[in-house]
Order: C-alpha cells, then sequence, then structure tokens
C-alpha cells in the first residue's frame, strides 16, 4: 500500500474540491474495494478523502415524484432490507443480496458500489500487462485465462467485466445518478454512467474529473415492477463469488401478457448490458418460453466468446429464459434457497 | 457506547500519524494510526489482540470480521483512521467477565471448529446474525454465514451451533430432520 | 472387571476449545516481542530467466526500512542443497531461498524486505524493482507430458507402483467389457485459512526461539539448525497451534529460512507473513492426468486393470506421491500394470496435500468403475462386492483389518441406495435432476515411532507432552482423554503440551499417524506410570495394595484399587508421595526402529464408501450437493465427537476437489493467475448441506497398540468420485476432469 495523504471530508464542496485539485487523489467510504486494490498496489491514491462524514450523503428518501433517492454512502445492507426498498423494488434488494458477503453488504456504499472495479485476474496483478491499469501496456485476457470475461461490448483493449449485482439491478430499473462536480450537479442516466471499454478502458465510467456520486435515485415507475420481477445470478459457488452470468428482470404483465419488460445482464460485459430491443419485442407479447427465447437472442445479438468463456454465450440465453420465467410467474429467484425455481 | 468525538485533523499528508478515538470492547481508547493502517493490523500488531485474525487481508474470506457499531465487518478493509468515534467489539470482548457467550459455548458443545483460525470471525459473525434476526432457517444460516470461509470444513457444525443458540433465543424452531 | 475407558470412545468437547473460541490461541505471526522487525517479499513475475538487476533505491529511502536483502547480500549461509533437505522432502535439490540469480518460477522469493513496520515493509517491497533476463518455460502439464518419464529416484516413503502382474493390455484386448479414458485433476493449493507465518524472537546469545507455522516443530528446529550452522540447543521451536496445514506445513516453507537469516544477519526480531496470494508460490497439489483402462467378463469379474498417471512436478524436484497403487488394491485382477511418471514445469515443488495421490488416483478408478458397471449392467455396489480384494495383491500381504464390506452396506442403507433408479436422468424433480453416486475410499493406515513424557504431580494433576502438533485435528483432546483413563482421573486433571521443539520426539503431523502414534507413546507413558505407583504403593506400611502387581489394580477415580476388591483402594496422591512427590515416565511407541514405516507382516489401510446426491439444474447446469453419506472403517474411534469433524473436513475438502478447486496458470506468462481466496474457490458454508459420517465397526489389534488407524485423510478419499458418478447419473454424462464447473456440465448437455 503506497503512502498517502489523508483527507476528511466536512462537506460534499469539500470533497470535490480536494477530488478537482488532485487527479490522483480518491474518495473512500466504505474501503471494501479501494483498500483491498491498494494491497495489491493497482491502486495508488496520493490522497484518500474521507466522505463518510458527510450527512447530505447519507440516508434515503422519497423524491417529490414518487421514486426514491438512496445517498451514495447508505450502505447496501441497509438498501436491501429498506422497507421502501424491499417492498417497491424488491429486484434491486434481490440484486444487492446476491452478491458478496454480510460483512462486505455492511461496509459497501451505494456510491462506491457503482465505482467498484473489475475482477479481472491481470486488472489485479501488477506483474502482468493490463491497458485499464496501466493504458499502452496490453490486454493480458485476450488469449489469456478469460472464462470469466466479457461476451458482449468488449474492445480489442480489453475484455474485463463489471462486477456489481447491485448496478445490474439499478440498470434494469433505470435509475438516475446524481453526481456533483465543480461544475455542480448534473444528473447521468444509468445507462449512461458505466462505459464500454473501446479505446480507454482505464475508464470504468463517465465520471468527470472531480466528479462525485452523491445519490443514486431510483424512478416512480419502476415501481410497478414490484411483483413480475427476477434476480438471477449464476456463479462457481453458491454463494461469494462474482457472477459468471447474471440476470436482473422486470415485467408488468397484464394477465399472461408482458406489457413491458427490462431486462439487465451482469457478468458478461464491462457495463450492465441492457438493450431496447429485447425489451420491446416483449411488449404485448405472450409470456412463454418461445417471446423470453427471441428476447434472450435480442439481448444477446453479437455475443462474442473467447477461448474459455464461449460457454457464457449460451448460458447467458438460458439464464435470461429462465429469469423472465420466473419474473412471468411472480416467482423470484430466493437469494438463500439455491434451488432454481 | 458511544464516545466522545475528538475529531483528528482533517488533513493530515503522508505519514504522519492521527489520533483517534474508539471504544474497543467497552473501554475507551486513544490512539496514534497512521493512515496506512488497517484496523485488522493496529489490532493485531499495536494492540495485541491477535483474537481477530487475518486469512486473506482483501476481504475474501471474513476471518477478520469484528463488530463495528452492532455491524459485522471485515476489519481488514477498514483504514483504521476512519475509525474515529466508533465502537469495535472483537472476539476478546465477547466474554469480558470470563463467561462465554452462548455462541462462544455452541461452538465449542458441537465441535464447529477445527484448527481454530477462522472461528473469530465465525463468532463475531454468527454473534452478528443472532442479532440481525434475519436468518430463520438453516439455509438462511447457511447463507448469512458464507462470508466466513472455514478451510477445515467445519460448516455443519458451524450451522448447528449458530441454529441452537437461535433456537434458545426463540428466534428459531429447531427444524426436524426426517 | 473395572473398566477404565470413561473418555476413550465418548464424545468429547476438544479441550483447546476455550482458547480457540475467545481469540487467546496464539499463531505462528502473533507471538510478540518489543523491537519486533516486519518483513515482506517480492517475488519474482517471470518464470524462468536470470535476475540481472535489483533496484532497491527507491524501497531503501523509505523511512523504517532496515534492510532489503537480495541474493546479492544474503549472509553466507546455507550453500549446500543437503542442508535444505527434509526428510518427508523429494530427491533433487531443494528449493533455496535468494540462493542465486536464477529464477525457477514466478512467485518465487527475490527479495526480503525488513522493516520497523509492516506497513512500511509492504510499502517498501512495492517500490523494488527488478530486471530479469527471460528464458523459455513450462508451465502446460497438457506440452510437458511428451517429456515424461519414470522418477529415477523413489521418494522415501513413497511406495513404487508394484511390478506388473500377468499381461494387462492382452487381457484387456479379449475382455467382454472394457472401459478406457483418461481422467484429469487440476492444480490444487491447500490455502490453510493461517497463511504461513515465522516470528523468530531473538533470544540474544546466538539463541533463537521460533514460531513458525509447520506440522512439524522438530523438523523445523532441524532445519535451521543445519541451514544456519546452529546448535540445536540454540534453536527452540514453539507453536502450539497451527492454522491449518493439510500438508503444507509438512516441509520448513520458504518463510522460515528468510524470517531465521533476516533475525541473525540484523540481530534482532523477526516476524515474516506471507500474503495470501503468496500462499500460491509454494507447495500444492499436482495437476494429475489418469489414464485408466478396465477389462471384465460378462459377470463383472475384473482381468485386467491399467492405471498410467502422469503428475506434474518442478523442475528441481521429482515430488512423488501414491496414485496408482489404490488400483491394484481395491480391487484383484489377473493382469495388473500400474505406472507412475512424471513431467517437469517451471514451478515451485509440488508437495503433499491431504491424502496426497489417493483422492487423484481413486478419482479415476472409482469413475471407472462407475463406467463399468454401466458397461456390465451391474449395480455400481454390487461390481464392487464382486471384485472385492480379501488381501493386498500389490504386496501379498493380509489386511490388518478390512470393514468396507460393512461401509457398503451400512452407508448404503443410511443414503437409501436401494431406492436408486440406475437409469441416467431418471430421478427428477421440477427442473432438477437428482442424480445419485457411489464411490470406495481407501487410505494409508500408519504409526510412526513418537516419545511421550507423563509426569503426575503431587496434586494429583498428569501433565503430557510431546513434540507432535494439533493442526486441528483434535490431537490434543484424544491425547487428553488417553492419559486421564489410564490413570482413572478426569479430563480437567490433565494438561497435554504439544507443538514444543523440546519435549519429546514426534514425527511431523501428517499421514493420518499421529492418533495412533502419539496416542500409543501416550499410552506406553502411562502404562509406565502406573508401574511405578503400584511398586511404590505397596511399599508404603500397612498399604490395601500390599502385593499387588500392576495386572492387579485398576485406577479410577483418583485412586489405584484392587480388581477384584475395589474396598482395597489407596489415593493416587498418597501413592505419588510415596514415590516421592512425582513421578514421570517417558517412552516411546513405534512399529520398528528409526520409525520408519519398516515391512510389516500385514497391510494396513482405512477405507470408506462414499454416497453422494447432486441435484442438477438441467437448463442452467447449477449443480447442489445436496446429501453425502460417508460410512468409514479405520479401526478405534477415540473420541466420536472429534472423529465426526475430520471425516466432515475430509468430505468438504472432496466437494471443493470435484466442484471448485482449480488454480489457473497462465502459460504464456508461467504464473498463477487466481492466486486469491475470491478467484481461487474452496466451498463457502452455502455450498454444504447434509453430510452424515457413520463409524463401522472395526477391530484391529496390528496397526497401532490402540487400535487406531487414522482419520486425518479417508473423508476425502473418494468423495470427487463419488459426486462425479452422481452428476453421471443426473445427466448421463460423464464429467472426467476435475473441478466439475458450470461450463463443462452445459458442454455436455443434452
Amino acid at each position: 500500500m503506497n503512502r498517502f495523504s489523508y483527507h476528511r471530508a466536512d462537506t460534499i464542496d469539500d470533497a470535490v474540491r480536494a477530488l478537482a485539485a488532485d487527479p490522483a487523489a480518491k474518495i473512500i467510504a466504505g474501503g471494501t474495494n479501494l483498500v483491498d486494490l491498494m494491497k495489491y498496489d493497482v491502486e495508488k491514491p496520493s490522497t484518500l478523502i474521507d466522505v463518510t462524514r458527510i450527512e447530505a450523503l447519507k440516508g434515503i428518501s422519497e423524491t417529490e415524484d414518487g421514486g426514491l433517492r438512496i445517498g451514495a454512502l447508505v450502505p447496501n445492507t441497509t438498501v436491501a432490507y429498506d422497507e421502501r426498498v424491499a417492498s417497491r423494488y424488491p429486484l434491486l434488494a434481490s440484486a444487492i443480496l446476491a452478491g458478496a458477503t454480510p460483512q462486505l453488504r455492511n461496509a459497501a456504499t451505494t456510491g462506491g458500489n457503482l465505482n467498484q472495479r473489475t475482477r479481472c485476474y491481470y486488472f489485479n496483478d501488477v506483474a502482468t500487462p493490463c491497458n485499464k491499469r496501466e493504458p499502452g501496456s496490453g490486454c493480458s485476457a485476450i488469449g489469456g485465462l478469460n472464462r470469466i470475461h466479457a461476451i458482449l461490448g468488449a474492445s480489442e483493449h480489453c475484455i474485463a467485466t463489471h462486477p456489481s449485482d447491485m448496478c445490474v439491478g439499478l440498470a434494469a430499473l433505470g435509475a438516475d445518478v446524481h453526481v456533483v462536480g465543480p461544475d455542480g450537479e448534473r444528473v447521468i442516466p444509468f445507462a449512461d454512467y458505466h462505459r464500454l471499454p473501446r479505446d480507454a478502458p482505464q475508464r470504468d465510467n463517465t465520471l468527470r474529473l472531480g466528479e462525485i456520486v452523491v445519490s443514486i435515485v431510483l424512478p416512480p415507475d419502476a415501481a410497478s415492477h414490484g411483483v413480475h420481477h427476477s434476480y438471477l445470478k449464476l456463479r462457481d459457488r453458491l454463494s461469494y463469488a462474482f457472477a459468471l452470468v447474471s440476470v436482473a428482470t422486470a415485467l408488468t404483465m397484464e394477465g399472461g401478457t408482458i406489457s413491458s419488460a427490462r431486462i439487465a445482464l451482469g457478468g458478461v460485459a464491462h457495463k450492465p448490458w441492457r438493450r431496447q430491443e429485447a425489451e420491446t419485442a416483449l411488449a404485448g407479447r405472450a409470456a412463454d418460453e418461445h417471446s423470453f427465447a427471441v428476447a434472450a437472442d435480442l439481448l444477446l445479438d453479437g455475443a462474442q466468446g473467447h477461448e474459455h468463456n464461449a460457454f457464457k454465450v449460451e448460458l447467458a440465453r438460458r439464464a435470461v429464459i429462465r429469469a423472465l420465467g420466473q419474473a412471468a410467474a411472480g416467482t423470484p429467484q430466493s437469494q438463500t434457497d439455491k434451488r432454481i425455481a | 457506547m458511544s464516545v466522545h468525538r475528538d475529531l483528528p485533523a482533517r488533513a493530515i499528508v503522508g505519514t504522519q500519524t492521527v489520533t483517534i478515538a474508539i471504544a474497543l470492547n467497552g473501554e475507551r481508547r486513544s490512539l496514534k494510526v497512521s493512515p496506512a493502517t488497517t484496523l485488522l493490523d493496529l489490532l493485531r500488531h499495536d494492540l495485541a489482540l491477535t483474537g481477530t485474525k487475518k486469512g486473506c487481508d482483501h476481504g475474501q474470506c471474513g476471518a477478520c470480521t469484528v463488530i463495528i457499531d452492532g455491524q459485522r465487518i471485515n476489519s481488514c478493509l477498514q483504514l483504521a483512521v476512519m475509525q474515529d468515534g466508533k465502537a469495535i467489539t472483537t472476539i476478546e470482548g465477547l466474554s469480558p467477565d470470563g463467561a462465554l457467550h452462548p455462541l462462544q459455548a455452541a461452538f465449542i458443545e458441537r465441535d464447529a471448529f477445527q484448527c481454530g483460525y477462522c472461528t473469530p470471525g465465525q463468532i463475531c459473525s454468527g454473534v452478528a446474525l443472532i442479532a440481525e434476526g434475519r436468518a430463520t432457517s438453516r439455509e438462511e444460516i447457511r447463507e448469512h454465514m458464507s462470508g466466513n470461509i472455514c478451510r477445515c470444513g467445519a460448516y455443519p457444525n458451524i450451522v448447528d451451533a449458530i441454529e441452537d443458540v437461535l433456537v434458545q433465543r426463540g428466534q428459531l424452531m429447531k427444524e426436524t430432520v426426517e | 472387571m473395572l473398566k477404565n475407558d470413561t473418555h476413550i470412545g465418548s464424545p468429547r468437547s476438544r479441550v483447546d476449545g476455550p482458547a480457540k473460541v475467545t481469540g487467546k490461541a496464539t499463531y505462528a505471526a502473533e507471538f510478540a516481542t518489543p523491537d519486533l522487525a516486519h518483513a515482506y517479499i517480492v517475488g519474482s513475475s517471470v518464470a524462468r530467466g536470470k535476475i540481472t538487476g535489483i533496484d532497491v533505491a527507491a524501497a531503501g529511502a523509505v523511512p523504517g526500512v532496515i534492510k532489503i536483502f537480495t541474493h546479492e547480500n544474503r549472509p553466507r549461509t546455507a550453500w549446500l542443497s543437503f542442508r535444505h533437505k527434509t526428510i518427508v522432502g523429494p530427491p533433487g535439490r531443494p528449493f533455496r531461498p535468494l540462493y542465486s540469480d536464477e529464477i525457477q518460477y514466478s512467485g518465487q522469493p527475490i527479495v526480503l524486505v525488513v522493516a520497523e513496520s509492516f506497513d512500511v515493509a509492504r510499502h517498501a517491497a512495492s517500490l523494488v524493482k527488478v530486471a530479469y533476463e527471460q528464458h523459455p518455460h513450462e508451465t502446460d502439464l497438457g506440452r510437458a507430458r511428451s517429456d515424461s518419464y519414470e522418477p529415477p529416484r523413489r521418494r522415501l516413503g513413497i511406495a513404487p507402483p508394484p511390478k506388473p502382474r500377468g499381461d494387462a493390455a492382452k487381457a484387456y484386448d479379449e475382455a467382454a467389457v472394457r472401459v478406457s479414458a483418461e481422467y484429469t485433476i487440476a492444480t490444487e493449493h491447500h490455502n490453510p485459512m493461517e497463511p504461513h507465518a515465522t516470528t523468530v524472537i531473538w533470544e540474544g546469545g546466538g539463541k533463537l526461539t521460533v514460531h513458525d507455522k509447520t506440522q512439524g516443530v522438530q523438523s523445523s528446529q532441524a532445519y535451521v539448525a543445519r541451514v544456519f550452522g546452529l546448535s540445536s540447543d540454540d534453536v527452540r521451536v514453539i507453536s502450539p497451534y497451527v492454522g491449518g496445514g493439510f500438508g503444507s506445513g509438512l516441509r520448513p516453507q520458504h518463510q522460515l529460512f528468510l524470517a531465521v537469516m533476516a533475525s541473525l544477519a540484523l540481530e534482532r526480531s523477526v516476524r515474516l507473513e506471507l500474503t495470501r496470494q503468496q500462499m500460491f508460490s509454494h507447495v500444492h497439489r499436482p495437476e494429475t492426468i489418469n489414464v485408466l483402462s478396465l477389462g471384465a467378463d460378462q459377470d463383472g469379474k475384473l482381468t485386467s486393470i491399467q492405471h498410467h498417471a502422469l503428475a506434474a512436478t518442478s523442475r528441481f524436484e521429482d515430488h512423488q506421491e501414491v496414485v496408482v497403487n489404490w488400483s491394484g488394491l481395491l480391487y484383484p485382477a489377473e493382469n495388473v500394470d500400474l505406472r507412475y511418471e512424471l513431467a517437469k514445469l517451471d514451478t515451485a515443488s509440488p508437495g503433499d496435500m491431504r491424502a496426497p495421490g489417493a483422492p487423484l488416483g481413486v478419482f479415476a478408478l472409482e469413475s471407472a468403475m462407475d463406467e463399468l458397471a454401466i458397461a456390465a449392467g451391474i449395480d455400481p455396489i454390487e461390481l464392487r462386492l464382486r471384485n472385492y480384494a480379501e488381501r493386498d495383491e500389490n504386496d501379498d500381504k493380509p489386511f490388518t483389518s478390512k470393514a468396507l464390506r460393512a461401509c457398503y452396506s451400512e452407508g448404503a442403507e443410511r443414503f437409501g441406495w436401494s431406492r436408486r433408479d440406475p437409469k441416467p436422468g431418471s430421478m427428477r424433480e421440477g427442473r432438477e435432476l437428482i442424480g445419485w453416486g457411489m464411490a470406495s475410499g481407501v487410505w494409508d493406515a500408519n504409526m510412526m515411532k513418537t516419545s511421550a513424557r507423563a509426569v503426575l504431580g503431587a496434586d494429583g494433576k498428569l501433565a503430557i507432552s510431546c513434540a507432535t502438533s494439533d493442526i486441528g485435528t483434535g490431537t490434543y483432546t484424544i491425547l487428553t482423554q488417553i492419559a486421564a483413563d489410564a490413570l482413572g482421573l478426569a479430563m480437567d486433571d490433565v494438561t497435554v503440551a504439544l507443538g514444543d521443539s523440546s519435549l519429546p520426539t514426534s514425527p511431523v503431523q501428517g499421514g493420518s499417524w499421529t492418533a495412533a502414534s502419539a496416542g500409543s507413546a501416550v499410552m506406553a507413558a502411562c502404562q509406565s506410570l502406573r508401574e511405578t505407583l503400584v511398586k511404590h504403593a505397596g511399599k508404603i506400611d500397612g498399604s490395601p495394595l500390599v502385593g499387588a502387581g500392576i495386572d492387579d489394580v485398576a485406577f479410577a477415580g483418583g485412586r489405584i484399587m484392587m480388581r477384584l476388591d475395589a474396598s482395597r483402594s489407596l489415593s493416587l496422591a498418597d501413592a505419588v508421595a510415596a514415590a516421592g512427590g512425582s513421578v514421570e515416565a517417558e517412552e516411546s511407541a513405534g512399529p520398528g526402529l528409526l520409525g520408519l514405516m519398516l515391512p510389516k507382516s500385514h497391510s494396513s489401510y482405512t477405507h470408506a464408501a462414499v454416497f453422494a446426491e447432486v441435484r442438477i439444474d438441467q437448463d442452467l447446469g447449477v449443480l447442489r450437493v445436496t446429501r453425502i453419506v460417508s460410512a468409514v472403517a479405520a479401526g478405534r474411534i477415540l473420541n466420536p465427537k472429534t472423529a465426526r469433524s475430520q471425516i466432515i473436513g475430509g468430505v468438504v475438502w472432496g466437494i471443493g476437489m470435484a466442484l471448485h478447486e482449480e488454480t489457473l496458470t497462465d502459460h504464456r506468462l508461467g504464473r498463477i493467475m487466481n492466486h486469491s481466496f475470491a478467484e481461487y474457490h474452496v466451498p463457502a458454508n452455502a455450498d454444504i448441506h447434509d453430510i452424515e459420517v457413520i463409524f463401522v465397526e472395526e477391530h484391529d489389534d496390528k496397526t497401532s497398540p490402540i487400535g487406531v488407524k487414522g482419520l486425518g485423510e479417508i473423508g476425502i478419499v473418494g468423495t470427487a468420485a463419488a459426486i462425479a458418478n452422481a452428476v453421471h447419473h443426473a445427466t448421463g454424462n460423464r464429467i472426467r476432469s476435475l473441478p466439475i464447473t458450470i461450463d463443462k456440465i452445459l458442454a455436455d448437455a443434452v
């Protein structure tokens, strides 16, 4: 772990000022990913800006239009078990509980979850080339060990995936990310928050210099998906493992017909993967395996495997179909009963 | 318990140390720490509280689990400097008067450990699980205890021990097998 | 007759339990001393080549750095490779840390930074810059396979494959029913929860106290003395608690050398604790490829067994295990051909890992037996019964005992095997396919020469001591039980001290031999105490035991009494007083001279029958092991509670081997890439469901004086095969490479 200065910020402005002043500074809150990476020398911040005392980043509150605002500092556990979240956005609660462990969820924050970095083996080992860690050094995962890597939206520079479960849920719900920077506050639609690697895989998201996440706002209309939803996560052991593939889906139904659908995939791309075509294709269709398969194929259109992860394409397809089935039936996947209904 | 907030300087540079105040196992402590010191290393190296274990130092095993303000937390990922004002309970704080916590006793009775290295983390995690009150079946205990790896493979006995205490406390009806 | 077995055979809680549940048990990196320096290792980032330069300027400039050791400034110790050898090491040249500029594997320790604090040492280590001249390397067993060889020098204590019997190839060609396939097991790392660590306390005057994570304190002591040219009187190794071993602590690991080297050079106390990432820089279970062919007649009677295994080893040592011999041992056949070869890779040397060799070879054998059962249309248990070995045909000897039949029957009964529909894919519940599989397990039963001391004080308290370790196996507890019963005491009146090199001699804790060996030594020491006490008791004026011999008395309730007249008795305290205030005895027990395994008139093995239920989602390939029954025959069970835990632990390891564990190496870089607990998966709590353990009755009076055969390893052997067989039963797909991950299940999905 490198030597760094420690700055305890009192206010959002204070944090933004400190961050804008030093491109090598980092925000710390839960620490669950940053401290981990600092011990691997993957992250070597000049300064850590501790935002955990900033009251304005805490708490969950109603928005005027019936949505829910979750402060960036709210721990994952608090979000998952919040009554309003559990009743109105159960997909989000389920996605959170599918990830990590009680200990990590207690420490990890909402804002930090958005900014967690990939689990790519090479990114995490400074002895190896990695474009995300060291731009221009090359991507070791291409032609290397890539069983856990991306099948969608990857580039010749990087095939890493985003590791979050919570973000897959947020992507499906269509949340907004509220950020504050030197130029004031702006709102980033969730789909635009994370980015594909293209030729700059070192950038995970679209935050500008000096910007910090202050809250996530869940839209009111997502609340209509309270019954027909599911978060289905497939991984190498039954708990405490990152997703090979995960699916977050929420439907509105009229009888046996789907009115509207939201589907996001985790573990398959540099960001939670959503495609409008797949969701549109389900609108007005019967909730049956055929419809689900059509949507899955649209969602996965262009998916490409590498030497070790080609299986993910078919696995993701089947997972989408199953998760849609669970959602349509109103029997979301349990995160404790490991049997897949 | 709450701790008097004796806030340190807001900004410190490089290797400077800073003074923090914490309630550690019920005792108020004022400590000088370097910003690069984790809570785990503070406990193990500086305070000789070696009951909290270092199994991976990356939040991947749970051996370092302690209870901070009532929440179970991986102490290896927490910077000591950020603990100012917090109440921290380690394994050493679970039986302050020498009498074992019911879960400690249950671990012995159910043989819920072998080498003992993950055990303090398992117990701190289990104590928090009981307080959380969310696990109401063996299946839920298993999932809620999956943040604590046991390489000796004592899992079934760990679940038995936690189940015993939940039953004692009326939080769980004993599942009958067959 | 008064029977003394109050504690032996009864479920007793661990005597080290209170220390472990309160955090008071102290492990190697937890011993503290003022002025302790902290060391941190820099590992090589290339697999093979030479170090051309090490720039330590930036690291050395960090305030608090005391010294940076490299091969260029290493103290002049440890020249000769033979000095690094230990009894459990294989033939070859043991790895010597910081010995030269040569890089032998990726992750090899090449620099040691010593600083005033752990933070500083770790930070400074990150600033060390190393330049290499890279040479071509090979870490891919598939490619190295073409250069395989029979190890020219055998490893001590590892039986080579037996000579071929009959003509196995011909018999195979002529067999009515045949199966032949290749079975592979991935490289695995031990990953005990406690990382390897050594704290060296510089005592002054050239004396060291060393707290080492080891499975043998006297082995570490001898190594340090030999390598650094010290008198063994000046080196004391104390490791009362070991946070898991599983074989990783059998040989001294490099942190011991480096910590002692730094301590001697700096003349101060030093601690070196490996990171989890660095736990992938030494011992591991070698990747192993089995080619197994079975031929049988129409009734399933085996006529030909061919088992050829290829295991990875390092460039510099020939690590060897018993992989193929089990195939000639478990089932008799007229024609048997077993071969074991190695191939060299540019990696650290492999080493023993829980039941070394056995779960690898037995996975192949027991998978093949399942395939044969299907090919011959015979129930898998029935097939095994038709081929039941009554003798050890490898060595042509009878068994000391073998209750494997009872394992099959009692395990099958408990599991409900008779309700199994043999047709693959025939059992299901909703979208889940249910599979039931079984396999046999077998492991060595051994006893090694071990000494123990027993001291009974005037206060009636008995102190037992022995240098062996308790790596979580329950040794403290069973020795307490044995000693308490021997002298008729409560367990609270007995203390057991272990893990200190100054205590009576013991081999490393491994091979499942500790209970039999240390247990017998404690029994012998206590027997000697009894004799002394009876002798002195008889000499007391007016003694109720006058004229009594050792066979005439019993020890119970803190008294010595006549067996035939319990009213004639004397308190232990009086007997001790008569003997001068305290009584002491030190005795050894062992199968022969030197404590080595000598040829015996009988073969001795533990056995198991493992039954597994898996449930597999038919579309998604998600697999759950919902039930395991392990029926074990292992002689006398000293403590059913800790014994059950040993088997459960072994079964969990078997589940990990079957489903999770796999060390991934990037062969282009020659580097292990999943070197963390996040990416190297071992089972988590959610992966483990019901595990039922049955100990079948087995009387064995030849393996050890106390009837014990050992339990540390049998639980893993056969478990992975039972699961793989259950996977086949569920899906109809045979997966012959471990671990069985979701992609392998899907690849074969119908």
